[in-house]
């Protein structure tokens, strides 16, 4: 597996919202507006890189029996990183993120990856899943938010887009929004990834 | 050669009423109240109810020829879904808005579930909670129609706030103790409030219709409207008494409570099969009606919410009263050992 391939596997073929749909709770409460999504996929991706680059270089050392514990204090101890920085630097993004950012401990990306990826692979290959995964992430919460925040408040990073007349659907803001929105976007993946797989197997000649 | 054996599993009793058939009769129930509507509201009304059906058979035509799936819009579905959405808008709902809920109602609430039949809630339901939702003061906005303009005027003046000039009955209920409809006013329907709610007139005639064609049974409607009377009485005491607006009378020929009860919770998809479980899912509608009238200050309303719970329950009821089988022991065993 080269290193393209691996940070490609991240944002494509193994999105981890979209393909694994891991990560729900943040994927759903957060991604209320632009700026949201972007912090927590930021905060997400800094912790998945981190944990994957340290899990990664004690693979040999970790006891297959208590993994789970040691990852959960490697994920933790930068879960508790990012929170003190945006504490102390975006008091306004930690303050509307509000609870979803201490979860990231329990965040099912960061360790599924720990679990699947960063413990039996080597630390480069690590890192880059992280970036990948993360990017995919990232990539995920920003198409969520920007269209719950376009269409629900009819504006874009708090800059108003939409034209004066529009007038916007606030049900997409709020929780049950998150879910039609999410569902929707879900299926139009399957359809593109349908048509792109289609296409990668037609290219290598493999008649399915 | 022609296929000329059907097989198929029991009943094999057939006659000649189908969904289209079925379709035409909840249309022609409906011509009372669409039509007062029209003359009551003028030509807006008739705006909503034709942008409405419009796009609902056309979202329905759309996605089937988009999905691959055989095209059945003349199975009239698509157009009654319109019209229960139409009724269920205020009267000024703006064209985009209409077509907006009949693309929700028809693609996302019925068809993506797997269209006809498959649907977990009431289609125009569900439309309407969602725009009403999103476009809140869009969708409470309704229009005074001929003739009510004199008892709207003393309400605002009583109480010095314009808006109230526009309020439905159900919304006056929320601050004023005191009704300025009367009561044959509320059941000719010149009241405001959604298109076609407020002639319980025409809706009863409707209803009636339908009973005798036997489209619907007395079951639902009869629960629903007895139980929300019932605990309105028992609640205030009073059936009428002057008008108050809490009273067991006006709440019940106030709001969508008729409509509902006859057009929206008796659709067939949603609602439970049996008898029993139709009354259990009546007197459900009614209790989650009556707690959200008398008890929730942010909504006068909550006919939607209590239907679209009871859709939600339906399968339960389904299974929970499953009616017991010739021969067969309440635990479900069959008499005798097999």
């Amino acid at each position: 597996m080269n290193a393209w391939k691996t940070i490609k596997n991240g944002i494509l073929d193994e999105n981890p919202a979209f393909r694994l749909v891991l990560g729900m709770c943040p994927t759903l409460a957060v991604t209320t507006t632009a700026s949201n999504g972007l912090g927590m996929g930021a905060a997400t991706t800094f912790v998945l890189v981190m944990s994957n680059l340290f899990i990664s270089s004690l693979r040999k050392v970790i006891p297959s029996n208590i993994r789970i514990p040691a990852f959960v204090v490697v994920i933790a101890t930068f879960t508790t990183i990012v929170q003190m920085v945006l504490k102390a630097f975006v008091p306004a993004l930690d303050k509307s993120l509000g609870i979803f950012i201490p979860l990231i401990v329990v965040n099912c990306i960061v360790f599924a990856r720990a679990e699947a990826f960063a413990s039996v692979n080597p630390v480069g290959l690590s890192i880059l899943d992280g970036l990948g995964m993360g990017a995919g992430f990232t990539l995920a919460l920003m198409i969520l938010s920007s269209v719950r925040e376009i269409l629900g408040a009819g504006t874009w990073f708090g800059i108003h887009i939409m034209p004066a007349g529009y007038q916007p659907m606030g049900m997409l803001t709020q929780p049950p929004g998150g879910f039609i929105t999410l569902g929707i976007v879900l299926a139009l993946v399957n359809v593109m990834m349908k048509s792109y797989e289609r296409r990668k197997s037609a290219r290598k000649g493999i008649q399915l | 050669m022609a296929k000329r054996w059907n097989a198929s599993s029991s009943p094999h009793w057939r006659d000649a009423s189908s969904t289209a058939s079925l379709m035409r009769d909840v249309c022609v129930a409906l011509i009372p109240a669409l039509g007062f509507s029209v003359w009551y509201f003028g030509r807006q009304a008739l705006t909503v109810i034709i942008v409405c059906v419009l796009s609902s058979v056309a979202a329905e035509y759309l996605y089937q020829r988009h999905a691959k799936k055989p095209v059945r819009v003349n199975d009239w579905s698509a157009v009654v879904t319109g019209l229960l959405l139409a009724m269920n808008l205020p009267p000024t709902a703006p064209w985009w808005m209409c077509a907006i809920g009949s693309a929700i109602a028809i693609i996302l609430i019925k068809q993506i579930f797997g269209g006809i039949g498959q649907n977990f809630l009431n289609p125009a339901l569900g439309a309407r909670t969602i725009l009403m939702i999103s476009w809140a003061t869009l969708m409470t906005a309704t229009v005074v129609g001929r003739g009510s303009g004199e008892a709207l005027d003393a309400v605002s003046q009583a109480t010095s706030v314009d808006a109230l000039t526009q309020a439905t009955p159900l919304a006056l209920s929320l601050v004023n103790s005191r009704s300025p409809y009367t009561a044959s006013q509320l059941f000719l329907g010149t009241v405001p409030g959604m298109l076609g709610e407020t002639s319980k007139l025409a809706l009863l005639i409707g209803g009636a219709y339908l009973l005798v064609r036997r489209v619907i049974t007395w079951h639902i409607p009869v629960t629903f409207i007895l139980t929300v009377f019932v605990l309105f009485l028992i609640q205030t005491g009073t059936v009428w008494e002057d008008g108050s607006s809490q009273s067991a009378l006006y709440q019940t020929l106030s709001g969508g409570l008729i409509l509902s009860a006859f057009f929206m919770a008796t659709d067939y998809v949603t609602s439970p099969i049996t008898p029993l479980g139709k009354a259990i899912m009546g007197v459900g509608c009614g209790l989650i009606l009556w707690v959200i009238r008398a008890f929730n200050p942010s909504y006068p309303e909550g006919c939607s919410f209590a239907i679209l719970f009871m859709n939600l329950l339906t399968p339960l009821i389904n299974r929970a009263f499953r009616p017991i089988w010739f021969g067969e022991t309440k635990a479900g065993e069959v008499k005798g050992g097999a």
